[in-house]
């Protein structure tokens, strides 16, 4: 009686409603554009005014700061929410996203406290992204020394 | 009791209602139904956990109010909720000085009271019991999905949480409205693991106890003026109906879903409709009851639908069971 219904589950792929692919791409491109567009704005304002001062490096690493800055403002204020549910992977995939996806536990788990719900969960959407990123360095550096003639 | 069907000996009336919805449900095409709706769902309290339990005391003290009844009135409580360990109840039963069962059947909750309470009711050992359900679109959201201000996107069979709270008080003597009988479903799993499209992973178990529903009756879709499923929403609404087809029982117009009334799907940006504990508990006891109350409704099954589904058995690839209890009302 409860074995996966083969039958069934090839109806439902065929009669429920599915994503509009074109639809949902353009939002994605078009707001993962602009927010790219903003970081540009940001990179070309921090250089006109202290390029002169700061190498190339630490700028960019200000613009970085800056737009996670307004990221998790607007998340505290219940904007990025909206705007995700506009854009999707258009404002997942920009450092914006990852700033949102640690702000957004954070403030969901305050009230069990600072430790035990703040700290512990802050990380329970974006811990995947950062295990994978540290594990994928580590993996990148044992090639590079491993190969490093090749690369010189 | 015959092919899941339960026939009472006596009549179980439902003395009387109430409902308290958030303001989403309260914009919604129903909205006037509703008893009481609260302007910020959060009730000014510190959670989202508080504010349903709140608003589910205000609920259960509003409908003793109204029937002029006080707590020692009360034989028992039958109860559920959505949340871990069916906390928001617990708590509601703190404030109040009246026996209490917890129920559990996700979203078909309201059903699985219902069907208890009357037959306790049937027993004659009780005079008066309260049936009530509660969701909250912030507590389910953080229950079963991610946290509130992440900024995702919701897929196009994702339902809305409805935040609201629904009780009916039973009793033997007084009332308009009876509970004639009501069928236990069986729990139905046809493999369909996307957490998000629950109105396929109950469709099956809503087909099944209405199948047994007409088969104990002898009764067809059209003696009722009102088949209401719990909360399959628009897609799974237009999957059960294709599936009844299948077994050659067409579902015509006076067949509808919970999910779909309460909710205006274009205008409130909802997905498929409405969904939760507290979703056919509402929309029941306001717009079905007050229009059986009326007699613009005589008959009336309904037919709350849950996925029993958790986060951890989801994760660990489980495919999610649905289950279904219809319950037949009728007009005295």
């Amino acid at each position: 009686m409860n074995e996966p219904n083969k039958e069934y589950l090839e109806l439902v792929k065929k009669k429920m409603p599915k994503s509009h692919h074109l639809k949902t791409m353009f939002r994605a491109f078009w707001v993962g554009g602009l927010i790219c567009c903003i970081g540009q704005g940001f990179n070309d304002l921090y250089t006109h005014f202290l390029g002169s001062k700061m190498p190339e490096e630490d700028i960019s690493t200000l613009v970085t700061l800056t737009l996670i800055t307004i990221t998790v403002c607007l998340t505290g204020l219940g904007i990025y929410d909206k705007i995700g549910a506009y854009a999707g992977a258009g404002s997942i995939v920009p450092i914006t996203g990852f700033a949102n996806s640690v702000a957004s536990p954070a403030i969901e788990h305050k009230r069990e406290g600072v430790v035990l719900g703040l700290c512990s969960n802050m990380f329970s959407v974006a811990g995947p992204v950062i295990v994978f990123g540290i594990t994928s360095s580590i993996v990148v550096g044992i090639i590079v020394l491993i190969f490093k003639g090749a690369f010189v | 009791m015959q092919n899941q069907t339960i026939f009472f000996k006596n009549d179980i009336k439902i003395e009387n209602t109430a409902t308290i919805v958030g303001p989403k449900e309260h914009e919604g095409p129903i909205g006037r139904y509703f008893d009481k709706f609260v302007k910020d769902d959060l009730l000014g309290q510190k959670s989202y956990e508080k504010a349903e339990t709140k608003l589910h005391v205000s609920t259960i003290k509003y409908l003793l109010n109204k029937s002029g009844y006080k707590d020692g009135d009360i034989d028992l409580c039958l109860m559920g909720d959505l949340m871990d360990e069916i906390s928001g109840c617990n708590f509601t039963m703190r404030e109040l000085d009246i026996p209490f069962m917890g129920v559990y059947n996700a979203c078909a909750t309201f059903a699985e009271s219902l069907i208890i309470g009357a037959n306790l009711l049937d027993s004659g050992n009780f005079k008066r019991i309260i049936c009530s359900t509660s969701s909250h679109f912030s507590t389910a959201e953080r229950q079963y999905r991610f946290p509130l201000e992440l900024g995702n996107q919701r897929t196009p069979l994702a339902q809305w949480t409805c935040t609201g709270v629904g009780a009916t008080l039973l009793n033997r003597e007084n009332g308009k409205v009876k509970i004639d009988c009501a069928t236990i479903g069986r729990v139905i799993d046809y493999g369909v693991t996307d957490a998000n499209d629950m109105g396929a992973a109950m469709a099956p178990s809503a087909r099944e106890t209405l199948l047994s529903h007409f088969e104990a009756t002898s009764r067809e879709p059209d003696y009722y003026d009102l088949i209401l499923t719990g909360d399959l929403g628009e897609a799974g609404h237009r999957l059960l109906i294709l599936l009844m087809e299948e077994k050659g029982v067409r579902l015509k117009d006076n067949y509808s879903d919970c999910g779909i009334l309460i909710f205006n799907r274009m205008g409130q940006d909802v997905g498929q409709g409405g969904s939760g504990a507290g979703c056919s508990s509402s929309v029941f006891n306001s717009f079905v009851y007050k229009k059986l109350v009326c007699g613009e409704l005589n008959r009336v099954l309904l037919v709350p639908t849950g996925a029993l589904v958790s986060k951890t058995s989801n994760l660990q690839g489980e495919s999610i069971p649905g289950i279904a209890h219809a319950v037949s009302f009728e007009r005295i």
